[in-house]
């Protein structure tokens, strides 16, 4: 073999630096790519939308009329599926990842629950809407409700909120845990006073995370049936109901008909008239914004989390 | 301790009953929070209950070898048909057209973040992705259906408003986040003393990038591939917005398709019978779907434990 003559060895090493610089541009198209589409998104949504983005679109009720219809029931039972979601999952999922931190022996009953957790983490989540489908609304009766949707969705995010809690905990230095319990607490005061206060911050992000994941989530409710054309809120407690005399009790709410916003829009989505188009544009517009600051809430959390956290 | 004034003293009875008590309050506690670990089991169990024993209804009236052979699927016409290959076909077509842009994007983005980005792009772009990631799919429906299809038109004169393909499209840019992070963290875990005796090899970054640090990350970079595929099977709501739902047994992305999940969201939208044969079809397809993702996790497992690389 020849050996390379100086301006070979320079020609070979601008090849290798221009290759580095090529994959670097197409690094930077990909990510620009991923903002476009964000930016694209929000933009025509905004610009689609910007004529039905009044006070009326979120005091109205859906109606066959699109320059009528509002999102009123929808926002509505975004927000009551949310709060049952977030009572039932936050303290389900908190009280898992604490088992699994701070009780749990390893032996194969807690294999089997790990292993159990990741593998949910990747069941599509329509099949969660089947299975409340058989579970909830006929096993249990609860029929087409906020009740059954929250707890549908409580199912799905369990994961997000089991795992984002073990994480906060694993993190927490050993000493805390020491301290405590040299100074006689148990292991319940122990996480009572010092492992849940201190997994706060972590566990908060994981739960806003779901919660966002959640109210975007549209499958799992259109497969229990929720119905798309709502003209009516749920009752509120105490107050008089249609029937003579008779006033909604302080949980007839779990049991009304509702929707939400992801199923108003893809109702209006999949209408062939596109002034309903319009519609959708401003509903998802108002649904991005929810979702977005949600999640940027998560991250700004988490990001002053990392900053200010020093055992 | 004297024993003339014990009677002054806590008893060391008392003592041991306080301790029993709290022993016997401690043991409550670790039981509900073991009870909220079981739940994730419980959800399971619950699924998997629900699909089979619908299905098993359903296998009773249809064959399994018309539901795999059968090539129309027309289950609620008066000529029924069985033939689960149409919604797979729609289902893989989608998939695969998700997968050539998601793979590809996923895993240039995570080299650049990994290897090429200074740690301020870093920060930056991968909450940017987090947002992407963390989009309602049906506001990604909504794009594709709205914004995508229009532009594709306009390359392809041809293609219908409903397609696999714009479908497909949008669903890997959707995926693109959970490739892009989880391989990135696979590669961050490779130890920089690696990459230190590649440089001094005199290889470029490019080259070390893909000859050693992607082939240590492989095992990483594979769960994340299967990852991205599980959310593509699973994926309902852009499909159902942007493709159709036509049953259609097709290998050709540019034509409209029913798939596996969009053929459930379409039954659920209608006023089937609880019991009825076209009631139990989405059961046995949720089964079928969650067969398809089950495989692929085992799979990822299975590669996981192979390619693993232990440093």
């Amino acid at each position: 073999m020849q050996p390379l003559t100086t301006e070979q060895v320079r020609a070979l090493i601008a090849k290798g630096k221009l290759k580095d610089t090529l994959f670097q541009a197409l690094g930077i198209i990909f990510l620009a790519i991923g903002v476009a589409v964000i930016v694209l998104l929000v933009g025509d949504m905004i610009i689609r939308g910007s004529e039905r983005l009044t006070l009326d679109f979120f005091m109205n009720f859906a109606s066959r009329r699109a320059s009528q219809a509002g999102i009123l029931s929808a926002w509505v039972g975004s927000l009551l599926v949310m709060l049952v979601t977030a009572l039932a999952a936050v303290p389900l999922g908190v009280a898992a990842g604490l088992y699994l931190e701070e009780y749990a022996k390893r032996n194969w009953v807690t294999e089997i629950i790990e292993i159990n957790i990741t593998n949910l983490a990747a069941v599509p989540s329509i099949v969660y809407g089947l299975l409340s489908l058989g579970i909830f609304v006929y096993a249990f009766g609860f029929g087409q409700s906020i009740l059954t949707a929250g707890l549908t969705l409580a199912l799905l995010i369990l994961p997000i909120v089991i795992v984002s809690t073990r994480e906060a905990i694993r993190s927490i230095p050993a000493m805390i845990r020491e301290g405590s319990m040299a100074v006689g607490a148990t292991r319940w005061q122990t996480c009572r006073y010092h492992i849940i206060p201190y997994a706060m911050p972590g566990i908060l992000t994981g739960v806003i995370i779901g919660l966002a994941r959640a109210i975007g989530e549209t499958a799992p409710i259109i497969t229990i049936g929720a119905l798309t054309f709502i003209a009516f809120l749920p009752p509120v407690p105490f107050t008089a109901t249609g029937a003579e005399g008779a006033t909604a009790g302080l949980f007839d709410w779990l049991m009304s008909p509702f929707t939400v916003m992801p199923i108003q829009i893809f109702n209006w989505t999949s209408r062939p008239d596109p002034a309903f188009e319009v519609n959708a544009a401003a509903a998802g517009f108002v649904l991005m914004v929810m979702v977005l600051s949600m999640n940027g809430l998560a991250i700004w959390l988490r990001y002053r989390l990392r900053k200010n956290i020093k055992w | 301790m004297t024993a003339n004034n014990a009677s002054d003293l806590p008893q060391v009875s008392d003592r041991l009953a306080k301790n029993a008590m709290r022993n016997v309050s401690e043991r409550i506690i670790e039981s509900i929070l073991f009870a909220a670990a079981a739940v994730s089991v419980l959800t399971t169990i619950g699924i998997v209950y629900v699909l089979v024993s619908e299905s098993i209804h359903f296998f009773q009236n249809v064959s399994i070898v018309d539901f795999l052979t059968d090539t129309q699927w027309t289950p609620l016409f008066d000529d029924a048909h069985f033939g689960i290959m149409v919604l797979i076909s729609g289902t893989l077509v989608s998939s695969a057209v998700a997968l050539a842009v998601a793979i590809p994007m996923g895993t240039v983005i995570a080299i650049y973040l990994s290897e090429f980005a200074h740690p301020k792009v870093r920060e930056t772009a991968k909450p940017i992705l987090e947002l992407l990631g963390g989009i309602p799919t049906i506001v990604f429906g909504y794009f594709a259906l709205l914004m995508v299809t229009p532009l594709l038109q306009k390359v392809f004169p041809e293609l219908p408003g409903f397609s696999l393909l714009s479908a497909g499209l949008v669903m890997g840019i959707m995926i693109v986040p959970y490739i892009a992070s989880l391989s990135e963290d696979a590669m961050r875990a490779v130890p920089m003393s690696m990459r230190e005796g590649s440089y001094a090899m005199g290889a470029t970054k490019l080259y070390t990038a893909i000859h050693v640090v992607v082939p240590a990350a492989i095992s990483g970079l594979a769960a994340s591939y299967i990852l991205g595929i599980s959310r593509a099977v699973g994926e309902t709501m852009i499909l159902a917005v942007a493709a159709g739902m036509q049953p259609n047994l097709t290998w050709n992305p540019a034509e409209p398709a029913a798939t596996i999940t969009s053929y459930i969201v379409q039954v659920a939208l209608g006023d089937l019978p609880h019991g009825s044969i076209g009631y139990q079809t989405i059961f046995a397809a949720g089964l079928t779907l969650l067969l398809i993702t089950l495989c692929f996790n085992i799979l990822g497992q299975w590669l996981r434990r192979r390619f693993r690389e232990a440093y």
